[in-house]
């Protein structure tokens, strides 16, 4: 056996086929492997690249990272076409097909659990940015300062602006942020953002996913939508469909 | 207040959920992400996003009168 096996999901078995061409992280095909009435969807990968030593190394490397970052999702958005997938952590790796089998086996009862718990549910993501300066206060120049009186008074008013500002975007992140969990089954907040790896412009204040049904989606869509115009200065996006990748939830902690 | 629905998936919402989500399995290769240096990447990230040819948000605020 040349290969390792990258492990991208577990599901029941599928209704439909599998897209014919679906390609997975090093450009080799992924495919199902049955066992115990579940499904893990695989894909062969060099042990070259997927190896211990080379894929810490690989790990640290940005571009390597987001390419097989790209590819994992890749297979997971086509799982969640034809099934419920619940999706593994990035870079699982087993050395050939029974270990994966026997990974199946070991867990089997937890997989059928979380996948009755997630079946027909996907995952919104909800981000909140504060721009860091109102565009009519950043266009008009501050009158320059007459006095060192004038100017410590001018700094003051910005900086009681400034902490109003941060103020309001707290509050309105945290009502929005309940009235979405309290429509949702679960969620989860995740750390908020850097803007430098995010290329975002404003501060990330909420940074939270969210567990709804599929049936429920629209709803929950129009929600964030309605939340739009409520406080200026302040921006919303929304992420999504995703499959369930944070609400997959910690497996039983392994017997050492 | 506006909302801006998906385009492409940026590339940091999908390690929010591929690093911190999905279902942790020790495999073979019994690497674990959280063994690697994470903040490493951030730094990367950080520095290559300063110097290429997207300026610095933080320079962008200095300028502000």
């Amino acid at each position: 056996m040349s290969g390792l096996r990258y492990v991208y999901a577990v599901c029941r078995p599928l209704g439909a086929p599998l897209q014919a061409q679906l390609t997975g992280v090093a450009g080799a095909p992924a495919k199902p492997l049955h066992h115990h009435g579940l499904v893990a969807v695989v894909s062969e990968v060099p042990e070259r690249d997927f190896g211990e030593e080379p894929l810490r190394a690989h790990l640290e490397d940005l571009d390597w990272l987001a390419a097989t970052a790209r590819a994992h999702q890749g297979v997971i958005d086509a799982l969640t076409v034809v099934t419920t997938p619940l999706p593994l952590r990035l870079a699982t790796v087993f050395r050939d097909d029974s270990g994966v089998r026997s990974m199946i086996e070991a867990r089997e009862d937890h997989f059928r659990e979380t996948l009755d718990r997630l079946e027909g549910r996907v995952e919104w993501g909800v981000k909140i940015y504060a721009e860091p300066e109102q565009p009519e206060r950043a266009a008009r120049p501050a009158p320059k300062a007459a006095s060192g009186r004038d100017y410590l008074r001018q700094r003051r008013q910005q900086t009681r602006a400034s902490e109003d500002m941060w103020q309001k975007a707290e509050a309105f992140a945290t009502r929005l942020h309940e009235e979405l969990a309290d429509f949702a089954e679960d969620s989860r907040l995740h750390a908020p953002q850097n803007p430098a790896l995010s290329g975002a412009a404003g501060r990330n204040v909420l940074n939270a996913a969210y567990l709804v049904p599929r049936r429920g989606s629209e709803e929950f869509v129009e929600l964030v939508d309605r939340a739009k115009d409520d406080v200026p200065g302040l921006r919303v996006e929304l992420t999504g469909p995703w499959a369930a990748y944070s609400f997959a939830g910690e497996a039983p902690e392994e017997e050492a | 207040m506006t909302v801006v629905e998906r385009r492409e998936i940026a590339l940091v919402d999908l390690l929010d959920r591929l690093l911190a989500g999905g279902v942790v399995i020790t495999g073979d290769v019994t690497l674990r992400i959280a063994d690697v240096d994470l903040v490493r990447i951030d730094l990367n990230a950080l520095i290559s996003s300063v110097n290429a040819q997207v300026p610095s948000p933080f320079e962008a605020l200095e300028e502000q009168p």
